[in-house]
């Protein structure tokens, strides 16, 4: 499926104008998605994946937000058009799905008046149709008793059928992309998998591409084709799933496959004692010289403290943002 | 006799309603747990939200009062103990909770936070606890020069040191971690779970660990104890219960946690609907309404816990 790509992001920068000083939250991040494929984001707290996403959407008030580059979504750039059109994009062309199902409804209206919402504004269609499109929306994403549901408030759904409900806001209008921030982190694990498992029938039905971000390895083993991994704002990794699990090059990619513990491996390795990755993320007020992560890394060079690394390709299906490669 | 035994622990808390605070129902969030934590050893108790973990580990110390059960720590029970005996037990019996931003008081040094227990509960002189907190805070690797710092000026990370720097202050026997790692960044959880087990090998403490996450759980524990709706399904070793899961309830579990391998996907068994609530939790086994395996006798019996043999535990009447 691939016939090029659906998203392509260059040199995306986001900054924050603070009272400490200017935070630049993505720095120089560039990405592709195909048509039809998951691309996953992974990386720590405050790496910038999500203020990446927001990016994409426009979704950061400007001021504090500044964002430069260029997001090219079949063929146009995003940060070109005016407030009324991206706002035509919006929850139609490219959707977001969020951490939160709790805070990201809205706990005064109805399930089936937030989902009929999108319809009624992007598809120009009567609030009765709009709401049937609701309820069948609710169906698809497997809520028992949609009709019933459709008209119950937030409140009274529980967290996994929240996600879902979010789900069927989001696929409502049959989107290209959707963006999926964390859209397991708060659910228990059988919801978890309830959740993936939907996410994947819904993608192959209405040939989505998604893009996951999330923290969890395991979450971008399972779903993600290729995969990007971000530090304190930078990608410094992109391979194919398969590749980056088998050899990760960064050492900040290896330092996170060393430090998950996962069912078996300590009866596989014998081991009690997890991979470490020395120290704490650097905060984006005080940014290291030369590679951001040379303070943690144990192979650090005297070049890494100096000058930035350059991104590498090693071959035409990875990068890698090291001096190691270089 | 274990270090710590636990028997038929229950916690029933009332729900009120109206004007006159009615009783009008009791939520069943323990609902009798038995389990036994050996010298040395580390059990998981590992569950789902409102599965009753975190309410186990609080009974245990008293910091809720348990409705029913008996909690013996070297051998004595603790549940009809009278405030100074519980006093001085709690000194060997510790705790180490989720959230490092909230279980640190923001108006103490960490130097008058690790001091605290053995001012309370020592006769120690000044210099004997400088020496000590000095001794502390090395052993859970921060720089002593760090103690006069308060705790908002640490990351998750380094709170969590604090915090077990705190619980080690008067050497105890046992340790209640209660998902001390959830709130971390993979990085750093890596960085504390290999604290725990060096400070577990050095001073040969007990851990019964409390979390949501299987993967941390199998990883750091000798025996894992698996809990649904307040009570425990199924307890084996680590081993056992990874290669030879019995409880259907398990296999869902083991199966639903992600691999971070590319190459195994798929394979997986989606239970359907919600955790039923514990106001009115399902007759029978109370998995049954989830359990794709069940019979006749699930609906109406409730499955005694039994040892299939070599110490593995489970309550199913399909074992």
């Amino acid at each position: 499926m691939r016939q090029g790509f659906l998203l392509s992001v260059r040199g995306l920068r986001t900054r924050f104008h603070t009272y400490d000083g200017v935070v630049t939250a993505v720095d120089r991040v560039s990405l592709d998605v195909y048509r039809g494929e998951t691309l996953g984001v992974v990386g720590e707290s405050g790496c910038g994946k999500s203020v990446t996403a927001l990016s994409i959407l426009r979704l950061l008030r400007s001021p504090p937000a500044e964002i430069e580059g260029i997001i090219r979504f079949e063929g146009t750039n995003l940060l070109d058009l005016s407030r009324d059109e991206i706002r035509r994009v919006r929850g139609n062309a490219i959707s977001m799905i969020f951490q939160e199902p709790m805070t990201s409804l809205n706990p005064v209206l109805t399930v089936g008046e937030q989902i009929s919402e999108a319809i009624k504004l992007h598809q120009g269609v009567t609030r009765q149709e709009a709401l049937r499109r609701a309820v069948e929306m609710l169906e698809m994403v497997q809520i028992p008793a949609p009709d019933a549901r459709a008209q119950e408030y937030p409140h009274k759904l529980s967290g996994g059928m929240r996600q879902r409900a979010m789900i069927a806001m989001a696929l409502s209008c049959h989107p290209q992309l959707l963006l999926a921030d964390e859209p397991t982190t708060a659910l228990d694990v059988t919801i978890q998998a309830q959740i993936v498992d939907l996410m994947q029938r819904l993608k192959e039905e209405f040939e989505t591409s998604i893009v996951l971000i999330t923290h969890n390895l395991g979450l971008i083993a399972e779903m993600a084709k290729r995969v990007v991994v971000m530090y304190t704002g930078q990608v410094v990794e992109e391979a194919p799933v398969e590749d980056l699990f088998r050899e990760p090059l960064h050492p900040y990619t290896r330092g996170l496959l060393g430090s998950i513990p996962w069912i078996g491996r300590k009866l596989e390795t014998g081991r009690r004692q997890l991979q470490e990755i020395p120290g704490i993320v650097p905060s984006l007020l005080e940014m290291p010289d030369g590679c951001r992560f040379h303070p943690r890394c144990n192979q650090a060079m005297d070049i890494c403290r100096k000058e930035e690394p350059p991104l590498i390709e090693p071959n035409d299906r990875r990068k890698v943002l090291c001096w190691l490669w270089a | 006799m274990g270090l710590l035994d636990v028997r038929g622990l229950r916690k029933y808390f009332p729900v009120h309603k109206g004007i006159l605070s009615r009783t009008v129902g009791l939520v069943r969030a323990v609902d009798g747990v038995s389990f036994t934590l050996e010298e040395g050893e580390t059990l998981g108790l590992v569950g789902e939200s409102g599965c009753g973990k975190t309410t186990v580990g609080r009974c245990l110390l008293r910091l809720i009062e348990p409705t029913a059960g008996e909690v013996r720590f070297e051998g004595r029970n603790l549940l009809g103990m009278d405030r100074e005996a519980l006093r001085k037990v709690r000194a060997r019996l510790q705790i180490i909770f989720q959230d490092p931003y909230s279980s640190l008081n923001p108006r103490m040094t960490v130097e008058e936070i690790i001091a605290e227990p053995l001012r309370n509960h020592t006769r120690a002189s000044r210099g004997e606890i400088r020496d000590r907190v000095s001794l502390l805070t090395k052993k859970v690797g921060l720089h002593p020069e760090q103690a006069r710092r308060y705790p908002h000026e640490f990351s998750g990370g380094q709170r969590q040191r604090i915090g077990i720097a705190r619980a080690l202050a008067l050497n105890p026997r046992v340790i209640i971690c209660d998902e001390p790692v959830s709130a971390l960044d993979v990085s750093i959880q890596a960085q504390v779970i290999n604290l725990l087990v060096q400070l577990q090998e050095e001073m040969r403490l007990s851990y019964l660990f409390i979390a949501h996450d299987l993967s941390v759980v199998e990883h750091i524990s000798d025996r894992v104890a698996v809990m649904y709706l307040g009570r425990i399904v199924e307890l084996a070793t680590d081993r056992e219960l990874y290669q030879n899961p019995q409880h259907p309830y398990t296999k869902a579990l083991l199966s639903a946690v992600p691999v971070p391998d590319p190459g195994v996907r798929g394979r997986r068994i989606i239970l359907e609907g919600d955790v039923p609530s514990p106001l009115n939790p399902p007759s029978g086994c109370a998995f049954h309404t989830r359990c794709r395996e069940r019979e006749e006798a699930c609906m109406h019996q409730e499955p005694i816990f039994r040892d299939l043999g070599d110490g593995h535990w489970v309550a199913c009447h399909l074992r």
